[in-house]
């Protein structure tokens, strides 16, 4: 198993991982946060997938646009993180209700 | 020697892998949300690590200073505001629903996951071991570019338009988060002696980082996200030791101009090389370095400045009566 399998392995499993967390944890901080996993998961494979070239050197093409996906996951989660604090502010609670009020 | 070295950092890589999952499992599982966040940035720490080992000490910087120092200060930040938003409820209306899901449910949802995880693998194992990718065209097209690393050459040359968008994202998500709410007028307390010395000499060291970061990009890894992202820390430090210019009129137009003066820079040297009779963000070779390198600061700036708004999380209230 070279180094390149293995990383892009492990970010599967982080994406798995935060999945299964978006669809079980109630509260949307941690809902958030897993949204955050999952997109580390999905860099790792882009980036270990990049270490593939036969001389060594990594292909720096998915490296640049890991770089782009690092802080347009910050920007994403920083709405989000606002948008969870104004549903707070309405409702007094910062997870979604389990039925829609009828 | 090569023979003794290979599987030793095969088994450095596997450590570091199963590291990774573990903090990621923490992170995830925790029932407490301080702890959550606390792992989460240990998380991004050994993610860094990892991007060395997979020869990407560029993407290594941002993620230690974007993925685990920045993110991890907005959900400090974004926690401390929902626990003062829960005092202030009655007797806080936690609508904490005991899990929710029956065990038929749980187990179909297990069994899903773990077909989406070999489904993937099995994609990804049928790959080829070896593949360039687009390596070989980046390092022939190198001297054209007016750079000598290439990942700053495919960041605002090759793929200069991914880097305009990107800013454009900065600024959408600023304007957005301005748009929900303002920001608390936090009762920052007098900050004490160790934080406020700390923090003015820390000050200058983190600016000459940011300009050194910014400046070596051109040739070694570093660039204008990275050293963006050392500014976003300094003037975050600044907001948490209660220094922010609040009543200055530094937070009216200034602010707005710095935001938005990234994207603005970038359209504005696009439309003046379709002008010239170029493509739009298509750079002369031989001005292209001096382009790319006016395009960095002024990004820097504007990414430093976005991030640190993020971390305020909401439009400056300004105090007419100071």
């Amino acid at each position: 198993m070279t180094p390149a399998i293995l990383y892009a392995i492990t970010g599967i499993g982080l994406f798995v991982l935060g999945v299964h967390a978006l669809t079980r944890r109630a509260h949307l901080l941690n809902k958030i946060i897993a949204l955050n996993i999952m997109g580390s998961g999905i860099f790792l494979v882009f980036g270990a997938l990049a270490y593939r070239t036969p001389n060594g050197v990594s292909d720096p093409v998915p490296h640049a646009m890991v770089i782009t996906g690092i802080v347009v996951a910050i920007s994403a989660t920083a709405v989000a993180l606002t948008l969870m604090l104004r549903l707070q502010s309405k409702t007094g609670a910062a997870e979604l209700p389990e039925q829609s009020p009828e | 020697m090569e023979a003794m070295i290979q599987p030793l950092g095969l088994a450095l890589d596997g450590l570091l892998a199963l590291t990774l999952l573990w903090l990621a499992w923490r992170v995830l599982a925790s029932a407490d949300l301080f702890k959550s966040i606390v792992f989460f940035i240990a998380f991004g720490l050994v993610m860094a690590l990892i991007w060395v080992r997979l020869g990407a000490p560029d993407v290594a910087l941002a993620e230690a200073a974007i993925g685990a120092g920045l993110t991890g200060a907005l959900f400090l930040a974004a926690l401390s505001r929902l626990r003062q938003g829960e005092e202030g409820m009655a007797n806080g209306t936690h609508l904490r629903r005991a899990n929710g899901l029956r065990f038929g449910a749980q187990a179909a949802l297990i069994g899903l996951l773990i077909a989406l995880f070999l489904a993937l693998g099995f994609a990804l194992l049928s790959l080829q071991n070896e593949a360039p990718g687009l390596s070989r065209e980046v390092a022939d097209m190198l001297p054209a570019s007016g750079v000598s690393n290439p990942v700053t050459a495919v960041l605002l040359n090759f793929r200069a338009y991914d880097t305009l968008l990107e800013m454009g994202v900065l600024l959408l998500a600023v304007i957005a988060a301005w748009s929900l709410s303002a920001a608390p007028k936090e009762a920052v307390d007098a900050p004490g002696p160790v934080l406020g010395g700390f923090v003015r000499l820390l000050l200058p060291p983190m600016i000459l980082v940011s300009s050194y970061l910014l400046w070596v990009g051109a040739y070694a890894p570093g660039g204008a996200f990275q050293a963006g992202a050392v500014l976003a820390a300094a003037a975050v430090l600044l907001l948490l030791s209660g220094r922010s210019p609040r009543a200055s009129g530094w937070l009216g137009w200034p602010l707005r101009v710095i935001l938005s003066l990234g994207l603005a820079v970038f359209i504005a040297i696009g439309l003046a090389l379709t002008f010239a009779g170029r493509l739009f963000l298509d750079y002369p070779p031989d001005e292209a370095g001096n382009i790319i390198l006016v395009i960095e600061v002024v990004a820097t700036v504007s990414i430093g400045a976005t991030l640190a708004a993020l971390f305020a999380g909401g439009r400056p209230q300004q105090d007419k009566r100071e």
